[in-house]
Order: structure tokens, then C-alpha cells, then sequence
């Protein structure tokens, strides 16, 4: 067979059912592969919107996001994409044409050197230069996605790699000197940790995205009830532990809850669980956790001590890792009491401070929208955000129960990701409610996307908190720029985003008042098609709690009153 | 503190500038990097020798054997081994300097490689220390232009590094 058909019958021998992409010149003896084939192709508008709906897609599943681009600017396009993913360890495999072998280096007709420019953005990237060496890269692309710390995977194929003829014989298994992703780490390392926690006070379980991609969200929830320990998320974790539980204290960091902010301050046992100790988690690093001894859990050696020194570690993965440590406490006499008045000043905390907005009769509050949105699906389905306020405010206000239900661009925080991810997580799941929650600025990034949506008539729910500005941007001059809005409203030049949802072939709805956004978001949930909601939200409003670049997490800034 | 680290990788295209690149990136300084083939046909092994604290040499470490192409990296300030740089000097060399030059050489136990009417080229393998005093010692002649390999070092224990556990 040829390369070309190698490669889509290594795609069917992995399972891959939906694949995002765009043609052009090079790929196209891999489309004509494909159109033989029965896996599902989804065309989008752009290239990046093909690397966010991968990327959607296996943030949804779990399972690899599968995208394709041609040479150059094709390939070039998915660039954002592809780092999106990898700061967020999303399994992804994207399959990039390349000009034809003897032409490689001679700044050819869309010759891009996509291997060099995303080596520090992928998680490995191979160019094929032997045509019998395609089952075997593939083969492997797929299992270093997946395995171990997942990332995206980049394979480069030079067109005359795709019409090359070949013995097609797929790999058994896998051998990579280079490569091995523990599963079970060290015992030793458990037990330390679990004698630290049964002399602990004041424990605090500090969890972030590899809770989720691990699948060990149920281990973490045992864990926290057998033991009563409060919990804290990064913006990554939010949906591993129910918004609502009892242990909850909510997010921590930059605009974190100012329970969470203070149980860090004041915990004397912090334990990190798959969680990077960003800096807009962390605050001022040399004020996190004063008053506590820090373990760190997590599969990647590398993220140990990267930001905090730690003083315990437990390196694996923590669908082994936590289990064991539940094991391991057991040999413990535990009186859950010790913890009782740690959880009672925690609880404090969340009683004297919650999150508050000063609500309004005539605008609609954006934080009123998200509880709106929230109430009315009655916290159904997954939930997709853009950057910026409006996707704080998801994080603060939505309530999320099960993983795998908020699905946001958190370590590079890329605006334009929202639209392709909810098309990649409808397609995912389309019996499920799928809503974006997006700003005027970020759904123009990607806003060609609303053409995918309804040339396959996904019933994706799109709320835009229409500021008329780039709001976060704002809210930052507002704050520490005296006020001065350097190009960041958009002016006389707003769109009308009824019309735009109308020419695409979509339904468009408006609320300006808080009455209508009631009337606008249940009409919105009653209609069986894709819908965008242009949302007049007030633009004075602020993301608080917040706590300033640099600051310590005790420094906040709080919230009106409500 | 200065690190000599051997990093073991797979012989494939690009590498060497992936680990240099992960390397500059995370804000390391490389000293002197050097790379070559091995006993092994399909492995090279790139020295690397970067100035940082204990933890930041943890994390180029940690960082760097997240390469899916590297497969093994061993930290040789931590045991007993050899070092070794080579250089190749051209050294301005009159008739009224030349024998001060080769006496120069001698003690060194460096080699004259060539010699023209103007300049001669030594050739000394040897510490890093040991030719910096020599390149010390020859800038009072003229050094013309030189160039030096940067460290290589192999550990003094029986067995392979690769071996390890
Ligand atoms: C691609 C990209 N460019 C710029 C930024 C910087 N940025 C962060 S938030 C923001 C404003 C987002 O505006 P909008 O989407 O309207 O959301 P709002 O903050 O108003 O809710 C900008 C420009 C970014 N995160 N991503």
C-alpha cells in the first residue's frame, strides 16, 4: 500500500474515530487515503480551530485528539494549538504534510521546519524520512501522547513519504530506549508522606489538572472524606472534586476564594496532587505556604522543586500514588478529630467570605450571567470557556460536579480557544449540552468556527459577555495603569453578533436587561441547534477576590458587598 | 558549581539542538558542549558542562530526560573521572621566538602539528586547567587564533554508564 494508506490504517488500528483538519497541496495524497476510509474527518474553517478541536475532543474523552494541516502556513496555523495543548498536557497527535524529500532545506513552495519551531512545544515530534518507518513513528506517537505525563505529539510526513509504496505491518509493541512512563513509583516515598499527614494539624490537598488526566478523582475525593481534609483547585482540577462537596474550599490562586488563599497561608501540611505550582496559583513563591511543610505527588520528575521547594515527593502516577497512600494511612490510629478545628476555621473562612457581586435591577452583572447559564441548565453538560474575565468568573460562579465537565485554555491561556474546543467536545459527546461561555474579544479569534458548527448542526450553546472590551485587559488598567484604556474597547466598531450568528446560518439571541438574559438563555436551551447569545454584560465589573502579580495570596483585593 | 554532564541519546537528526535548546531556554549557561559517536553505532554522547546550583542542575537533569531521544544522562562531577579538552593554538613564531616556543611546548608535553615562516600550530589534550596556563603563556608570543573541543569525560569505574541503573 502506499504511505498515505499507511497512515490512515494506522489511525483505524488505534482506535482514532475523528479526525480535525484542513487540506492542501502535500496532504493530499493522505486525503485521498482517507476518503476511503470510515473515520469521521471534520473540515474546519481554520487550521487552528483543526488543533482546538483535537484538543476539546481529548479533553472531553481522555482519549488522543487526531489533527491534520498541510505544509507550511497549514502547519504553521496549528502552532497555537499545539502549545495550548502542551501547557495543559493534553494527549494529541498532529499529522503535517512536508514538501517532498529532495527539496527539504531549500526554502521551498511551503516549506516550513515544523519539527524545529514546535520542538519546545510538543512532547516529541519525529519527520519521516523512511517510508517503511510509518507504522512504527505512529505507533509511537500515539503511545507517548497518551502514556506517562500526556502531550502532544507532531509527525511530520514529506509528500513523497505519502505516495511511496510499502509492506504495511503495525507494530505489536513499543521500544524506546528514552521513554518509559512509570506507573508505580516508590513505597518509601508514600509512607514518609503518610506519617507527615498523620502528624499533620492542619492538612490542605492542593489539587490540579493530572488529578483529572490521570482518572483519579475518585481516589482524591476517598482520600479528602476518609480523612477530612479540605481541598483546593487550580483552574485545571475544577470538575475532579464536586464544586459543592462539603471539603471544597473552591480555587486558590490570583482569583481564588478567600478561603482557599488563607487555608494555604495558614495549613501547616500542603500536598500538591498533579498540580504545577503556577505562578497565578502560587502569588509571591517565597510567601506560599510559610507555615507549611510541602509534598508534591506527581508523574513528572521534572515538575518537582521546578516553582516550590518541596520537602516530600512522591513521584508516579497517581492512580497508583493516591491509592497507596490511602493504603498506607491506614496503619495509622487516625482521630479525624485532630483535623476539626482546622475544618471549622476553614469553613470560617468560606462563611465570612464568599464570593459576592454587587447585583443590579437594570444591567446584567456577568457574574449573574454564569449562575443564570448554571441554574437554568441545572449543571448539565460540559462547560467550555475563552480567556480572560469571563472565564474566571466560570471558574468562580459555575457550580461543576464530575471531571471533565470545564474545559479551558489554563496554562497559556490562548483567546479563540473556546469555539474549536466545544465543537471538538460536541462532537465528543452530541447528547450532551455543550456551552461556551466566551467575551466579544475572544470569540472573534476563531469566530469562522460558527461555519463548522452549523455545517454539521452542532447544538453548541454560545453566551458571549458582551463588554464591548478586551475586559481583563481593562480590568489591569483599571488597577494598575490609572485608568488609562490603551486600545483595549472596541468602540464604534462592535459587531453585531446576532447578525453574525444569522449570516453563519445560526440562531442569534440578545439580552440586555436581566429579565431578558432569563428568557434569552431558556429559549437558547429549548432550541435543538446552535445558538449564540449576545449578552450585554456592565463593563466596570471586576474579577475579585485578586490578588496582584507579586503579591502574597493574603493580599487580596476583596469583593463588593453582596 | 560547575556540572559535567554525559548525556547519552539516540542518533537522530536534531537532537543536539533540542538539548541545547532545552537547555538555553530553562535560562542555563553551557560552558562547552561537545558531541560524538559512541560505541554503539545509533548513540551519541554529547558532554555538557553548565554552571548552576544543586537544584537547577536537578532541574536540567529532570527536564532534559524528559526527551523522549535521550536515554541516559550521568552526572560525572559526582565520581572519579577522566577529563579531557583539546585545543589547537597558532601562535605567532619568528625566528628569534621559535625556540622559546618549543621549549614552551615541551614543558606543556604539547606537539607542534605545523610550523610556517610566521606562525606554528600546537596541538595539547589535557585538563582544562592545564591549557589555559599554556594559552596564558603563549599570549605573550601572540595567539593568532585557536580553537578547543570543550570537555569530554569518562568515568573511571569499570562498566558503561548506559548500563546503569
Ligand atoms: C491570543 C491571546 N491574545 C491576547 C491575550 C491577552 N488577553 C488576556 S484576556 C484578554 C481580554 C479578553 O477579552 P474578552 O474575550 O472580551 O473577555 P473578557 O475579559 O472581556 O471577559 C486579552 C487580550 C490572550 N490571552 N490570548
Amino acid at each position: 500500500m502506499t504511505g498515505a494508506q499507511a497512515v490512515v490504517a494506522c489511525l483505524e488500528k488505534e482506535g482514532v474515530e475523528l479526525i480535525f483538519g484542513y487540506p492542501g497541496g502535500v496532504v493530499l495524497p493522505l486525503y485521498d487515503a482517507l476518503y476511503d476510509s470510515s473515520i469521521r474527518h471534520v473540515l474546519t474553517r481554520h487550521e487552528q480551530g483543526a488543533a482546538h478541536g483535537a484538543d476539546g475532543y481529548a479533553r472531553a474523552t481522555g482519549k488522543v485528539g487526531v489533527c491534520f494541516a498541510t505544509s507550511g502556513p497549514g502547519a504553521t496555523n496549528l502552532i497555537t494549538g499545539i502549545a495550548t495543548a502542551n501547557m495543559d498536557s493534553v494527549p494529541m497527535v498532529c499529522i503535517t504534510g512536508q514538501v517532498v524529500m529532495p527539496v527539504i532545506g531549500k526554502d521551498s513552495f511551503q516549506e516550513a521546519d515544523i519539527t524545529g519551531i514546535t520542538a519546545p512545544i510538543t512532547k516529541h515530534n519525529y519527520l519521516v524520512k523512511n517510508p517503511a518507518d510509518l507504522p512504527r513513528i505512529l505507533k509511537e506517537a500515539f503511545y507517548i501522547a497518551r502514556t506517562g505525563r500526556p502531550g502532544p505529539v507532531v509527525v511530520d510526513i514529506p509528500k513523497d513519504i505519502f505516495t511511496a509504496t510499502i509492506d504495511f505491518v503495525y507494530p505489536e509493541e513499543v521500544k524506546l530506549r528514552g521513554y518509559k512512563p512509570l506507573f508505580a513509583g516508590q513505597a518509601e516515598q508514600v509512607d514518609a508522606l503518610a506519617e507527615a499527614l498523620s502528624k499533620a494539624s492542619k492538612p490542605l490537598l492542593f489539587i490540579g489538572g493530572g488529578v483529572i488526566s490521570a482518572g483519579a478523582s475518585a481516589d482524591l475525593v476517598r482520600l479528602a472524606e476518609t480523612y477530612e481534609i479540605p481541598v483546593i483547585s487550580s483552574l485545571m482540577a475544577l470538575g475532579a472534586m464536586p464544586t459543592d462537596h462539603r471539603l471544597h474550599l473552591g480555587m486558590v490562586g490570583m482569583h481564588g476564594t478567600v478561603a482557599a488563599n488563607l487555608a494555604v497561608m495558614n495549613c501547616d501540611l500542603l500536598i500538591g496532587v498533579g498540580a504545577r505550582f503556577d505562578d497565578r496559583v502560587t502569588g509571591k513563591i517565597t510567601h506560599f505556604a510559610p507555615n507549611a511543610r510541602i509534598a508534591h505527588l506527581d508523574i513528572d520528575p521534572a515538575e518537582i522543586d521546578k516553582n516550590v521547594r518541596t520537602h516530600l515527593r512522591v513521584i508516579g502516577d497517581l492512580a497508583w500514588s493516591l491509592p497507596t497512600l490511602q493504603q498506607s494511612l491506614a496503619r495509622y490510629d487516625f482521630v479525624v478529630e485532630k483535623h476539626t478545628a482546622w475544618l471549622n476555621q476553614v469553613v470560617q473562612w468560606q462563611t465570612d467570605s464568599p464570593l459576592t457581586y454587587q447585583a443590579s435591577e437594570t444591567v446584567i452583572k456577568p457574574q449573574l450571567v454564569i449562575q443564570e447559564l448554571n441554574r437554568l441548565s441545572e449543571g448539565r453538560g460540559l462547560v467550555v470557556t475563552d480567556v480572560g474575565q469571563h472565564q474566571m468568573w466560570t471558574a468562580q460562579y459555575h457550580r461543576f460536579s464530575r471531571p471533565r465537565t470545564l474545559l479551558t485554555s489554563g496554562g497559556l491561556g490562548t483567546m479563540g480557544f473556546g469555539l474549536p474546543a466545544a465543537i471538538g467536545a460536541q462532537l465528543a459527546f452530541p447528547d450532551e449540552l455543550v456551552t461556551l461561555i466566551s467575551g466579544d474579544g475572544s470569540i472573534m479569534m476563531n469566530i469562522q468556527e460558527l461555519a463548522t458548527i452549523v455545517e454539521h448542526q452542532l447544538p453548541i450553546k454560545v453566551a458571549i459577555l458582551n463588554n464591548n472590551a478586551l475586559g481583563m485587559v481593562q480590568q489591569w488598567q483599571r488597577m494598575f495603569f490609572n485608568q488609562r484604556y490603551s486600545h483595549s474597547s472596541f468602540g464604534v466598531g462592535a459587531s453585531d453578533y446576532v447578525k453574525i450568528a444569522e449570516a453563519f446560518g445560526a440562531t442569534g439571541l440578545r439580552a440586555t436587561t436581566p429579565g431578558e438574559l432569563t428568557e434569552v438563555i431558556t429559549q437558547a436551551l429549548a432550541i435543538n441547534g446552535p445558538v449564540v447569545m449576545d449578552i450585554h454584560v456592565c463593563a466596570e465589573e471586576n474579577v475579585l477576590p485578586m490578588v496582584p502579580a507579586g503579591a502574597s495570596l493574603d493580599q487580596m483585593i476583596e469583593g463588593g458587598v453582596g | 558549581m560547575r556540572h559535567t554532564l554525559a548525556v547519552l541519546v539516540e542518533n537522530h537528526p536534531g537532537v543536539l539542538v533540542h538539548v541545547a535548546g532545552l537547555i538555553a531556554r530553562r535560562a542555563f549557561n553551557i560552558e562547552s558542549i561537545s558531541a560524538g559517536h559512541t560505541e554503539e553505532p545509533d548513540m551519541t554522547r554529547i558532554t555538557i558542562v553548565v554552571e548552576g546550583d544543586d537544584r537547577d542542575l536537578n532541574q536540567v537533569v529532570n527536564q532534559l530526560s524528559k526527551l523522549v531521544d535521550v536515554i541516559k544522562i550521568i552526572d560525572l562531577t559526582q565520581e572519579p573521572s577522566i577529563e579531557r579538552d583539546m585545543a589547537l593554538i597558532k601562535v605567532k613564531a619568528r625566528a628569534e621566538t621559535r625556540s622559546h616556543i618549543v621549549d614552551i611546548v615541551e614543558i606543556f608535553r604539547a606537539k607542534i602539528v605545523d610550523v610556517n615562516r610566521e606562525t606554528m600550530v600546537i596541538e595539547l589534550t589535557g585538563e582544562e586547567s592545564k591549557i589555559d596556563a599554556l594559552c596564558e603563556v603563549l599570549q605573550d608570543y601572540g595567539i593568532v587564533e585557536m580553537v578547543r573541543t570543550g570537555k569530554i569525560a569518562l568515568a573511571r569505574r569499570p562498566g558503561a554508564a548506559k548500563d546503569d541503573e
